[in-house]
This record gives C-alpha cells, sequence and structure tokens, in this order.
C-alpha cells in the first residue's frame, strides 16, 4: 500500500497512524479530521480543561517530535463526505479527494441532541468545552441533562466552581442499566455529597426561556443548560460507499469492514455487534485494525478490555470487564457507603466485571487476577 | 535518604508510596529486587504506587502506560516521558531512597 487515509483526528485515528508506522508502515499516510484542531485528548474537556486548570497545550496527542516522526498529511477543518471504493478515494467537503488504498474508519460521532434543546450546551469537542466555559461565570445556575459520565463530570466541575448545578436523569438512577441498582446508588450519592440537585425519573420536554421544561409542566431554573445524552456515530458520509452501517460501521472480530481494505476504530466502529465509547477501547483497537489493514485479512481479532473511568468530584470511579446489572455484586473492600471500595460483578460463578471507588490499587489487582490482561487472538482461519 | 519503610513492611510484588515532594514509589518485584521511581504518572495524575507490577515494569493504574522500573522509560502511550529514579538502599533491614531532590530540604 503506497497511501493509506486515517479518517478522524482524535484518539483512534491518532492511534492509528502511530501504530501504522509502529507496525513498519512507510507509506503516506493521510489524517482527515473535521475539526481546525491539531489532534487532542478528549477526557479532560469536562474536567480539568473545562475547570480552567489543564492548559490547551496538555490536550495535545502529539508532539513537535511525533509530528516529525509520523510524517502524516494533515487535512484538516474538512469532513469526509463520501468513500468511493472502486475509485479509491475518500471525497472531502472542500470538493478535493484523496486517492487511498487502505482506509481507516475513525470519524467517531457528535454529541446527540434532543429535540426541543437546540442551542444547548453540549460537551464533545475543545470548541464546545470552551464555549461552556465561558458560559460558566460566576452566579449562573446550571441545569444538566442526563446523568452519564459526561453529565456527572460536568456537574461536578461546575460544583467545583462554585455554581447550583441541577442534574436531570430520566432512569430511576444514574447509570443503573450499566452499573445496577447498588452502583448506580453510590452514583447517585456523589451527587447529593457535593450540593448537587440530582432529580431522577424526570422526563424533560425542552428549553424554557427561563431553564428546562418538564412533562410534568413544571420549568427548572437555569442560565446555563448542557445536554449530555449520549453521541450519534458519524456514518453518513459512508452512504453509497456499500459498507454496513446502522449505529456505526459494522466490521468483524478484527475490525474489518466487508471490504478488506477498510477498516474501522474507536466511538463508530460496531464490533460484535455493539460500539464502545471508551478511551481506552479507541487507543487498544488501533494496533489490532492496523495489523488486519497490512496484512489485508483478518489476522488478529480484538478483545475488548471494557475499561472505564470516571472522576466526579471526590471519587474516581473505574470499571473493567463486561459486567450486566443483575450479575451479583460483592464488595471486596469496603461497603457501598465507603468513600473508598471495590466489588466484583460474577454470573455462573465467573467474574464479569470489577469496580472500583477510589482504590485503584486493589481494582487493578482485581483486574488483572480475576479478569485476565486481555489477549489478542488469532483468527481463526476459514 | 529518605526512610520509606522497613524490608519486612515490603514483600515481593508489593510497592509503597512515599509522600513527598517529590512522591516516590518503592518497588519490590517478584525476583526480589528493590526499585523506587516518582510516584507521578508522566502522563495524568496518578499514583504509580497503586498500579500493576508484573517483572520490572508498573502499569499506571489510570490509563495502563507501562513503564520500566530500571530507566523509568515509559515503553508504551499514552506516556511519553519518563518518570525520575532513585537509587534504593537497605540499611539493619530499613529501605532508603537515595538522591532525592529536596531533602536536604527535608
Amino acid at each position: 500500500m503506497k497511501r493509506i487515509a486515517v479518517v478522524g483526528a482524535s484518539l483512534a485515528g491518532v492511534r492509528a497512524a502511530q501504530e501504522l508506522r509502529a507496525q513498519g508502515y512507510d507509506g503516506g499516510i493521510v489524517l482527515i479530521g473535521s475539526e481546525p484542531h491539531l489532534p487532542y485528548d478528549r477526557p479532560p474537556l469536562s474536567k480539568g480543561f473545562l475547570a480552567g486548570t489543564a492548559s490547551r497545550e496538555s490536550l495535545d496527542l502529539l508532539d513537535a517530535g511525533d509530528l516529525a516522526s509520523l510524517a502524516l498529511d494533515f487535512r484538516l477543518g474538512v469532513e469526509a463526505t463520501a468513500l468511493d471504493p472502486a475509485e479509491r478515494r475518500v471525497r472531502l467537503s472542500d470538493g478535493t479527494s484523496v486517492h487511498a488504498d487502505g482506509v481507516v474508519i475513525a470519524t467517531g460521532g457528535r454529541a446527540r441532541t434532543l429535540p426541543g434543546f437546540e442551542g444547548a450546551f453540549v460537551l464533545r469537542t475543545v470548541d464546545d468545552a470552551l464555549a461552556l466555559r465561558a458560559a460558566l461565570v460566576p452566579g449562573v445556575r446550571v441545569a444538566i441533562v442526563g446523568a452519564g459520565f459526561i453529565g456527572a463530570e460536568v456537574a461536578s466541575t461546575c460544583r467545583s466552581l462554585g455554581l447550583d448545578v441541577v442534574v436531570l436523569e430520566a432512569l430511576a438512577a444514574p447509570l443503573a442499566p450499566v452499573l445496577g441498582p447498588a452502583l448506580a446508588e453510590v452514583c447517585a450519592r456523589l451527587h447529593v455529597d457535593h450540593g448537587t440537585d440530582l432529580r431522577c425519573g424526570v422526563q424533560v420536554t425542552g428549553l424554557a426561556p427561563a431553564g428546562v421544561s418538564l412533562a410534568s409542566g413544571s420549568v427548572v431554573p437555569a442560565d446555563v443548560v448542557v445536554t449530555g445524552v449520549g453521541m450519534t456515530p458519524a456514518t453518513e458520509w459512508l452512504a453509497g460507499s456499500g459498507l454496513k452501517v446502522g449505529n456505526g460501521v459494522h466490521t468483524d472480530a478484527g475490525l474489518v469492514t466487508s471490504l478488506p481494505q477498510v477498516v474501522a476504530v474507536g466511538d463508530v466502529a460496531r464490533f460484535a455487534g455493539r460500539r464502545h465509547e471508551h478511551w481506552t477501547n479507541a487507543s487498544e483497537q488501533a494496533p489490532v485494525a492496523v495489523a488486519n489493514l497490512l496484512a489485508g485479512h483478518t489476522a488478529r481479532t480484538y478483545t475488548p478490555s471494557g475499561y472505564v473511568w470516571s472522576d466526579q468530584y471526590s471519587g474516581r470511579l473505574q470499571l473493567a470487564g463486561h459486567p450486566r446489572p443483575d450479575d451479583t455484586l460483592s464488595f471486596v473492600d469496603g461497603d457501598p457507603s465507603s468513600s473508598s471500595f471495590v466489588a466484583t460483578f460474577t454470573r455462573d460463578g465467573s467474574t464479569t466485571g470489577v469496580f472500583a471507588l477510589n482504590n485503584a490499587k486493589l481494582f487493578n489487582r482485581l483486574r488483572r487476577q480475576a479478569l485476565g490482561r486481555p489477549e489478542f487472538q488469532p483468527a481463526v482461519q476459514g | 535518604m529518605i526512610r520509606a519503610c522497613t524490608v519486612d513492611e515490603l514483600p515481593p510484588g508489593e510497592s509503597v508510596r512515599v509522600p513527598g515532594p517529590p512522591a516516590i514509589a518503592v518497588f519490590h518485584t517478584e525476583e526480589g529486587e528493590l526499585y523506587a521511581i516518582g510516584d507521578t504518572c508522566s502522563h495524568q495524575d496518578a499514583s504509580l504506587a497503586d498500579g500493576w507490577l508484573e517483572g520490572c515494569f508498573v502499569e499506571c493504574p489510570l490509563h495502563a502506560a507501562l513503564f520500566d522500573l530500571r530507566t523509568g522509560m515509559p515503553t508504551c502511550l499514552p506516556a511519553k516521558d519518563p518518570v525520575p529514579t532513585y537509587a534504593v538502599v537497605v540499611d539493619e533491614g530499613v529501605i532508603y531512597v537515595q538522591g532525592v531532590a529536596g531533602e536536604d530540604a527535608a
């Protein structure tokens, strides 16, 4: 392959480019990004960067040395608009196109919006974070729709800035479908203990002149409204490409699409029937996808570790594995009322997940011993 | 020199965080070697003493960057910068860390 196009210049795309070089590919790499910025890391956007304690430079994924050694041909501030496999071209929003022998799809997604909330703040890009940060002036009242990781982290940051915060969550408890009822209560407690007004089981209907309208007819007063309700994978540009899309780009067990010269990584990749919207996943998929792209077939398969973390208030939450909310939860250290604890999920006698609040050491021990290190399995041929 | 702990308090496979500044992580490998490195991951704020020790490498507990205890160098992303390394001496069953900047002021 003489030239590979990596479409998407966030973590997954950058890791793919780095892996191409690490695995010996010395052809051209075109890195296409819809944002005008050089690649940056997103986790601090809801935490230190939003609070103003982490600098813009600290977000950069590539330093000057990386930029020199990777020799990437950047196309920034342009969107990919079409993939034409017959012509081996990626078409771009500025009317140009890139000829490429191989393509890495790493387009991620965009923050999902709710009808009636047009104009509310969202948080996915550095520009989103800068806009929200500018609005978080002393005295404003903040309403956040959604108590998932982003919503909880933004609420936590706003409280650290001394702002009044209300979080509106449709579920009976935050993250209950992921963590189960006992740990969802812990997440709820973190909000309440730090002065956030968490209201669960609430149906929102839209922005009101003075805040957020609820289905009950009342209005929650707010000066700043943030929606944190997940993301929509960016696959529109693949219409007509022949690739199977639908809640992400469908891939095989090695992140290879129906075309052997096209692989997908990160939030947009629908691998084994589901997408994994996590920093670690974006990072860990790249070596496998790139190996298969360079091999021209699925030589390796990917095993997701299911590792996620979230910093909320005084708590560092860590989860690994793939537990179901109805798995058996056992507290290995501490209990749900402690400021620090570790719990395991089990099903049919096997450990399916490890969760910790403020106990990284034991978390990692159990994660490695009970779940094992994810292995990259050779693909079954045939 | 800064006193870390006694040898008895740090069995093989274990690590201990010595509060700073700078905070230092001391490791006793399964092979019986003692190493001391800067405790704070060079990528983002996390205590390497909380990390997973495997041979003479420690994996950051937050983002899984791997550091070589002998050199302080990261061997994989996301960390790119080394953490400092310090010499370790054992005297009468007590583990000490040498060469810590600021120890004169302590």
